[in-house]
């Protein structure tokens, strides 16, 4: 699953990587035109719009691959950078950046590529802009209040709003449709022209205005890939055809005082809970149960994987999701954690005329209880519940 | 030779979002310019003004975040990267040639001056807003990052606001 970087492909190469990219990058600014400073700022008078249609095209572009990834569930959305929100630094540092576009005629990329295709005023643009960065470092101190002012987290747009992704990028792609069409309109208005685009022409740049709009709108309607395991999982339980080895108290009680390395043993109730469970568990909430975190867990084949809980729906579902993401032989334990507990650690006496199986089983029963009492006190000092942390992908321009 | 025309806008703003969607695809994160224009500056207090760089808490909060030679990021191959798209690009489209390119009311001189001036403000407004269009505006659209979306209006706009005071820069103001 991407992102590729860190897992699959090392820091080093990396930066082979940054400089591909970055020749696709410089090579699409420059072929849009992005190395004229005049073409640039015509944005700001009304003659040219190429800059709107560019950057707008891309953005809805790599957005709606986003949303159509994540969905299919071929990139984690998790991981990726979203740059940290800091309210007021972000509006003043935009409007000083507008003050120097509307001077300099560029911007930090595209003055790159008009240097790059020998225009001597980007190269003062860069050489003003090693100035401005060299002054801003230096002076950091100056302005680390403001830098560090109004931090609202990694925050993204459509949790402002408080609607779903797939309605922000519906908006935001019917937004820039309607931007096209009326600074196509504006941009003959101004420049005294009328363009006449070809009626098939037009057909052509309808439809494939309405691709991006298709395509969020099935990321909106479809269920995802989360959606759709999920949704296996209960038709699989639901069936009773699941057939999950399972195990009962007793045989648990005497693999975990005999052979505990050979498993582990996964609580699938909320952390609140999890104080009172079984020695040597882990927790792993059931709504966590299906991360990606926890794939190589169920894969690896050392050692079988036990899961616990509360409702014996509730853990049927998680040995049965744990298979579809790859757990061969998932075991499930017959009764609730609290049954366990009750059964091992206050076992009720047999009466002294009772079979001798029940005695067995009592006597079975408190030497259990001596030995996993043992073993729950070795464990006490680890770090509880042991936690996998997917991290977020390190980036940004600062 | 002539120049070639420009690319359709749409078309160069598919591929450019299929360069970034790639990107993201690959790093988990997006395209940048001014920081690695940054990575450069850094570079060069290093070089020439080691004590300074060793004293200064900025660079060493830095360096501590960012072990090695500050040339060793992400974004500084990829402005590389981009100065060599650019340069192809503009070969295979016969645009190489070495001018001032400036609006016709103008001198060379004042041009030249407002290019540098406007390069300070942009370097400098690019640090304090974490990204400049490219790393804060363009790539926070494609995550729909609150911050990078706000930024972008910022950077429009503050020049949309300003047009109008530096028309003279640009437009046939005939000769006022």
């Amino acid at each position: 699953m991407a992102p590729l970087v860190p897992e699959f492909i090392s820091p080093e190469f990396n930066l082979v990587i940054a400089l591909i990219v970055g020749i696709g990058f410089g090579y699409a600014l420059e072929q849009a035109g992005f190395s004229s400073s005049r073409k640039l700022v015509g944005l700001f008078y009304g003659y040219d719009f190429t800059v709107l249609k560019v950057f707008f095209t891309a953005g809805i572009t790599a957005m709606t691959g986003v949303l159509v990834l994540g969905h299919l569930g071929l990139l984690n959305l998790e991981m990726l950078y979203i740059n940290p929100t800091f309210l007021y630094s972000a509006i003043i540092g935009g409007l000083i950046m507008g003050a120097g576009f509307i001077m300099g005629g560029f911007c930090p990329g595209t003055s790159l590529c008009a240097a790059a295709v020998g225009r001597l005023d980007a190269m003062a643009f860069i050489g003003g802009s090693v100035v401005g960065i060299l002054f801003f470092m230096e002076a950091f101190p100056l302005f680390e209040p403001i830098f560090v002012a109004e931090y609202l987290g990694v925050l993204t747009f459509y949790e402002v709003l408080n609607i779903s992704p797939e309605l922000f990028g519906v908006i935001l792609t019917i937004v820039a449709l309607g931007a096209f069409y009326a600074t196509s309109k504006l941009e003959d208005h101004i420049n005294n022209k009328k363009t006449d685009v070809p009626k098939n022409r037009k057909w052509v740049y309808s439809a494939i205005g309405v691709v991006p709009l298709l395509l969020i709108g099935l990321v909106w309607l479809t269920p995802s890939k989360k959606e759709y395991v999920r949704n296996l999982a209960d038709r699989q339980a639901a069936s009773g055809e699941a057939q999950l080895e399972t195990m009962d108290i007793d045989e648990l009680a005497f693999e975990l005082v005999n052979h505990a390395h050979e498993y582990n043993l996964i609580d699938v109730r909320d952390t609140s809970s999890f104080s009172e469970s079984i020695p040597t568990a882990i927790n792993i909430p059931f709504d966590e149960i299906d991360s990606e975190a926890w794939t190589d867990l169920y894969k690896q084949p050392y050692k079988k994987n036990i899961f616990i809980g509360d409702s014996e729906e509730t853990v049927l579902k998680a040995g049965i999701l744990a298979r579809i993401m790859g757990d061969e032989d998932p075991i499930i334990l017959d009764s609730s954690v609290i049954d366990f507990r009750d059964a091992i650690y206050t076992p009720t006496e047999p009466a002294p005329d009772a079979p001798k199986h029940d005695k067995d089983v009592y006597r079975f029963r408190n030497n259990a209880r001596i030995d996993l009492i043992r073993i729950e006190e070795r464990l006490k000092n680890l770090q509880q519940p042991v936690k996998k942390v997917i991290k977020r992908v390190e980036g940004g321009c600062t | 030779m002539k120049p070639k025309a420009y690319m359709n806008p749409y078309l160069a703003g598919l591929f450019l979002g299929f360069v970034l969607l790639a990107t993201i695809y690959i790093t988990g994160r997006g395209l940048g310019a001014s920081g690695g224009v940054k990575n450069a500056v850094m570079y060069g207090v290093e070089q020439t003004a080691p004590e300074h760089w060793e004293n200064t808490e900025y660079y060493q909060n830095y360096e501590e975040s960012n072990p090695g030679s500050p040339l060793n990021s992400f974004l500084f191959y990829e402005i590389i990267g981009v100065v060599i798209g650019a340069f192809i690009s503009g070969v295979i489209s016969n645009r190489i040639d070495l001018k001032f390119e400036k609006g016709p009311s103008i001198t060379s001189k004042t041009r030249f001056f407002f290019a540098i001036m406007g390069g300070v403000l942009f370097g400098f407004g690019s640090q304090l807003g974490r990204g400049c269009t490219s790393g804060s505006a363009l790539s926070g659209m494609a995550i729909m990052s609150f911050g990078g979306i706000i930024t972008m209006f910022a950077i429009f706009g503050g020049a949309y606001m300003l047009a109008y005071f530096f028309r003279g820069l640009w437009l046939n103001t005939g000769g006022k």
